[in-house]
């Protein structure tokens, strides 16, 4: 909350500038620069090893970069600039940055040894040091928007793969971030659960957090997304309005993946 | 995803085609039966190698416990009249202390260790495995006989800032190391270097995605550590860290080479002077049995409580499962007829 007082204006704008990343010696982000607007839905999509899950999660600095910076509403992620240099973060502080971004994963990785709800309020209370009572009001209101209220006490593995992504989701929510970052929220789950959790984000996308969203659905990508960028071999080979880069793409590398992801639909 | 019904339809139209050959093939050999067998008696399949093994099991039991009972030299009087006696159960209660004081700090010295090895730091982390190395590899009665001479290698502990002559306090080294210390001493940090082991296996066994989830919401590290990995690390700690608490239970007999006067030892200075060995061993062989048992049984609740959110479901406890047998074998009984 803190943090959030001195930017008022704007919330949830990311700037990815010049970024690096490898590992070892394969480089898997080159000079990747993006910018999000506040309360954009952005759309990564291409081929895997493309780097798009390596960006999502140097954005919450769970990986660094190598060169480059990051900033969310202008305040650089991991980093402090001081006396002209970037000086690096205390842990405490970078774990109050990651507090304003929240993150659901492709395997939900919901804590199996805690509740539904348990699950919710572990972050507000620890990491946001909010009162017990608010947190635990707070993360009913979230069960009831993701449409589980009847699974509170449920643990994650009495929930369908749907279901556990959606507590997951809430769980992110619960931090009230700027910015949610979803990395392939859909792939581990089974044809008929990809609707619910889809659902759930179109919902949140329309409710002004900023969201980037790495998917392979990509007539959910059509449907939701503001912007689409394409990326190949960690670079952001083509970007554009989901019209724009869907039906009409530049780039060869873009046609040939598009050809690939949206042909097998209509051909089995 | 309207293309889905289409993918479906050309299989539908091809399976009318194999159903019904593959229903004439089984409708042929059994002709007319009617398919219900509802009224008819269930006979149970008989095990009758089980009967025989059964037999021959209960005789040898029998034949040891009678054995048991009717050898005079086993002495069982002179077991019962020691088993309660009250230096006896003085010993008793110093091996439980030992036990309980060196494994819990012995378990909580091996968690930090772990977390040591874990850590990102190489010197931690050199640290906690040359810990590991040194006291697994040395004796653990060395270790003990070690500590209660630490007075002959150092006349006194000095409290300060190392390499100068800054002293906040010094100790006679022979007054602070008592037996009990010693033996505290030796046994917990023998203990923290195996549980380190224990527990470190018990974190890599929980899945990298709970850390980075944990991470990713900025939960500070030390409780990601204690609230989000130790317990679901536990599943996999528990029977190994059962097995070394169960272990140490024994293992503190170990600590009569110091005199000190735990239940082993006690026993000793008992038959020494009664000449009563092969009964009073009885006797302390009989208490340590108990403490394995009610630990044993407190395993099975505490692994049990770990399991929650594991298991979709919590299997019935030995009790529950008592319970069922018997109200469901009050309701069969009388239907079933009696074999």
């Amino acid at each position: 909350m803190s943090l959030a007082t001195t930017h008022v204006e704007t919330r949830g704008a990311v700037a990815v500038r010049s970024v690096d990343k490898s590992y070892g010696n394969q480089q898997v982000l080159h000079e990747v620069e993006l910018d999000v607007a506040e309360g954009e839905v952005l759309v990564i999509i291409g081929p895997s090893g493309s780097g798009k899950s390596t960006l999502l999660r140097t954005i919450n600095h769970l990986e660094k970069v190598d060169r480059g910076t990051i900033s969310l509403d202008g305040e650089l992620i991991g980093y402090q600039v001081r006396n002209g240099k970037l000086h690096e973060r205390r842990e405490s502080e970078i774990l109050v940055q990651r507090t304003e971004v929240g993150m659901v994963f492709q395997n939900f990785n919901l804590f199996g040894h805690l509740t539904a709800l348990q699950n919710i309020i572990e972050a507000p209370i620890h990491a946001r040091k909010i009162p017990k009572a608010k947190a635990l009001a707070r993360a009913k209101e979230l069960l009831t928007r993701v449409g589980l209220a009847d699974k509170a006490d449920a643990y994650p593995r009495q929930l369908s793969g749907g279901q556990q992504q959606r507590v997951a989701i809430a769980r992110a929510l619960a931090l009230d971030p700027k910015v949610v970052l979803f990395d392939e929220p859909t792939s581990a789950l089974d044809p008929e659960l990809v609707t619910e959790v889809l659902e759930v984000i179109k919902d949140l996308a329309k409710s002004g957090t900023t969201l980037i969203i790495v998917t392979h659905e990509i007539g959910f990508a059509r449907d939701v997304a503001d912007r689409i960028i394409f990326m190949d071999g960690g670079r952001v080979v083509e970007q554009g309005t989901p019209s724009e880069l869907l039906t009409n793409p530049q780039h060869d590398r873009t046609k040939s993946f598009l050809s690939k992801v949206i042909e097998p639909a209509f051909n089995i | 995803m309207p293309s889905a019904t289409n993918v479906t339809e050309p299989q539908a139209v091809q399976d009318p085609a194999t159903v019904p050959a593959q229903q004439q093939v089984v409708a042929e050999p059994s002709q007319q039966t009617a398919d219900n067998y509802a009224d008819y008696a269930v006979v149970a399949a008989r095990h009758p190698w089980r009967w025989v093994g059964t037999v021959i099991v209960a005789a040898i039991a029998a034949a040891v416990l009678y054995s048991l009972l009717t050898n005079p030299r086993w002495e069982w009087g002179v077991v019962a009249q020691w088993f309660t006696a009250e230096s006896i159960l003085r010993g008793l209660g110093q091996t439980l202390k030992l036990t309980l004081i060196s494994g819990s700090l012995g378990f909580a010295l091996g968690f930090i260790l772990a977390l040591m090895r874990l850590s990102s730091s190489p010197l931690f982390s050199s640290v906690s495995w040359t810990f590991s190395w040194i006291f697994r590899s040395t004796p653990l009665l060395v270790q003990l006989l070690l500590w209660y001479n630490l007075g002959y290698l150092y006349e006194t502990i000095r409290l300060g800032v190392p390499f100068t002559s800054i002293t906040f306090a010094e100790f006679q080294t022979t007054s602070l190391i008592s037996q009990f210390a010693a033996a505290v001493l030796g046994l917990t940090l023998n203990q923290a270097a195996y549980s380190a082991e224990i527990i470190r296996g018990g974190i890599l066994s929980v899945d990298q995605g709970q850390i980075e989830a944990a991470t990713a919401l900025g939960i500070p590290r030390w409780r990601r550590s204690t609230k989000i990995v130790l317990p679901q690390a536990m599943r996999a700690i528990l029977p190994t860290a059962f097995n070394e608490i169960i272990g140490l239970v024994k293992g503190t007999s170990i600590v009569y080479v110091l005199a000190y006067s735990e239940l082993f030892y006690t026993v000793q200075v008992i038959y020494n002077r009664t000449q009563q060995v092969l009964p009073l061993l009885l006797v302390a062989t009989i208490w340590y049995i108990v403490i394995t048992s009610v630990l044993s049984v407190a395993q099975y609740y505490i692994e049990r409580h770990y399991s929650r959110g594991a298991l979709r479901t919590l299997p019935p406890t030995p009790l529950q499962k008592l319970r069922a047998f018997f109200a469901t074998h009050a309701n069969t009984n009388s239907s079933k007829g009696q074999l």
